[in-house]
């Protein structure tokens, strides 16, 4: 019989009804409720003594800090500091990075002459150079600029050089074919085509400045937020750090996602 | 053979007209990693005569690519002469225009700007409405905005094929230009290839290794050996043009074709009694 054989219609439990965008991203709901449920028993084990205060301080007591630095304007102050430290150190990183491994990817006795010391040096920690530079550039903001261009300069050298390096052949066949001089074929092949991998070293260069500058005014600085950490870290004002440490975070994600935004405007033709 | 294909001509091609381009004693060769040299073409001879349709058929590796790839001046470094309208050419030249097997598009650029690429290589003002009657031209009227990435296959070789005609060149190289495609866009490509190379009155040299696709589209089919690479037959198709793709089930192309596919298995021109003669 025909009967038999049909399910009841009513046969699965039913959930209560959720708003479309919550079924389709149920994420946008779990996250913040798994920060809050961490937060949470991060304040309640602070608050029942099981962890000190001076080690791991409570997120109300972080929460206040932050509050305080950024209305007094504090944070503000020596946040400019370290950015323009890092943008300036971000500008003459990718600057270098460009232009010297052009010069490497298409000259080919500098490629011989030259990219085995690169190699050598890039396995090298650079960010122990900073109290070198520290020696060198003094305590202003020269030595966080030099820390900073060293580390970034690294992530854009290698990028471009690769991204050179994996230029479509067919492509300059077709400009070569038409008589295209070797600049013509840089700017409107090898160029465009390398610009995936220069975005991937500017996502990375643009971390790195940051921490460059932030590990240059460890060693020796009169401002900015790496210097105000020190400072906050040695009168045992623990809540401070952990604020500064948000500060950096947030300026880390805004910088990281401008390079985002502006790679999808440039590499409008990139679907990977 | 009673057919209206013409007979077996001598390998070197007799020139109707003066040649567009004339090649003698071409040979190439290529030093490998060993240090070994390997012969890839021997003291090729071809004529081409302007507004000619001639292909080069030949198995994988027998140097076909290479015999356009010095047409097209990628290759500078060669023995013996080639002559477009009589004068020696060695380096790219505005006569020539080529595609490839793959569309080699910019894909950045949008399918417009990719047609205007040669204008701006070769310093041409004022190319935009041609560009724009060439894509109309290659079937693409209304695609101009989009980018390669947005385009079929066939849609990217088509801007390909209108790209390589924008500087005017007299031929037009074609190495394996639909190589890449399916079976069934392959066959509306060649029709529209047929059209186009009337429409726009070109020279046209392809490379292929599709027979059927040689003898379909070809004034002569020339037949490569492997390497080292020498043309060992010339083959006349005297097909009625246009042709539809209908001409498949004549009697004549199913002749022409196993003629040559015969030739490329190995079995040589004296033992086929109906080529030597």
């Amino acid at each position: 019989m025909p009967g038999e054989t049909t399910l009841p219609a009513e046969a699965a439990p039913r959930l209560p009804a959720l708003p479309a965008w919550l079924r389709a991203r149920p994420e946008y709901l779990l996250s913040p409720l798994a920060l809050l449920a961490v937060l949470l028993l991060w304040q309640g084990v602070v608050r029942s003594g099981l962890v000190s205060v001076y080690v791991l301080p409570a997120p109300s007591d972080i929460l206040a800090a932050l509050a305080e630095g950024l209305q007094s304007g504090l944070f503000l102050r020596h946040g400019l500091v370290t950015l323009s430290e890092a943008a300036t150190g971000f500008a003459a990183a990718v600057g270098a990075g460009l232009l010297i491994g052009a010069l490497i990817a298409e000259v080919r006795f500098l490629e011989r002459a030259v990219y085995p010391y690169l190699v050598a040096i890039q396995t090298m920690p650079k960010i122990a150079l900073a109290p070198l530079l520290v020696v060198w550039f003094g305590f202003g903001p020269m030595s966080k600029i030099a820390v900073a261009t060293i580390i970034a300069f690294f992530p854009m050298l290698v990028t471009t050089i690769a991204g050179l390096r994996d230029t479509n052949q067919g492509r300059l066949d077709v400009l070569r074919a038409l008589g295209a001089s070797p600049w013509r074929c840089f700017i409107a092949a090898k160029l465009p085509g390398a610009l995936p991998h220069i975005f991937s070293g500017l996502a990375i260069a643009v971390i790195f400045c940051m921490t460059g500058a932030i590990v240059g005014e460890f060693v020796g600085a009169t401002a900015g937020l790496g210097y105000l950490i020190v400072q906050a870290n040695a009168r045992m004002n623990i809540p401070q750090v952990f604020a500064i440490l948000l500060v950096l975070g947030v300026i880390g994600v805004l910088a990281y996602a401008g390079i985002q935004g502006l790679r999808r405007r440039v590499l409008f033709w990139d679907k990977s | 053979m009673s057919t209206v294909l013409e007979a077996a001509r001598p390998a070197i091609a007799t020139p109707r007209a003066a040649p567009l381009i004339a090649v003698r004693e071409l040979s190439k060769v290529y030093p490998t990693a060993k240090g070994e040299r390997v012969q890839a073409l021997s003291h090729i001879a071809l004529d081409i005569a302007e507004g000619e349709f001639v292909s080069l058929v030949g198995p994988s590796g027998c140097g076909k690519t290479t015999v356009l790839r010095i047409l097209a001046g990628l290759i500078g470094d060669y023995a013996g002469s080639v002559a477009v309208r009589g004068r020696a050419h060695c380096g790219p030249s505005r006569e020539v225009g080529v595609v490839f097997q793959d569309a080699n598009l910019m894909p950045w650029r949008t399918a417009l700007a990719n047609v205007l690429l040669p204008a701006e290589v070769l310093r041409l003002k004022g190319q935009e409405a041609r560009a724009k009657e060439l894509l109309a031209m290659v079937g693409l009227a209304g695609f101009e905005r989009k980018l390669p990435g947005e385009l079929s296959g066939g849609m990217r070789q088509r801007v390909a094929i209108a790209r390589a005609l924008l500087h005017d060149p007299a031929l037009l190289l074609l190495d394996e230009p639909f190589g890449a495609l399916d079976a069934m866009t392959r066959d509306t490509m060649n029709v529209e290839l047929a059209r186009i190379a009337a429409a726009s009155r070109k020279t046209v040299f392809l490379i292929t290794h599709s027979i059927a696709e040689a003898v379909f589209l070809s004034d002569r089919v020339l037949v490569m050996s492997p390497r080292p690479g020498r043309i060992v037959e010339e083959i006349a198709i005297d097909l009625p043009k246009p042709r539809g793709l209908d001409i498949i089930a004549d009697r004549r192309f199913a002749d022409t074709v196993v003629r040559i596919r015969r030739l490329l298995d190995g079995e040589g021109t004296a033992q086929l009694p109906s080529i030597a003669h």
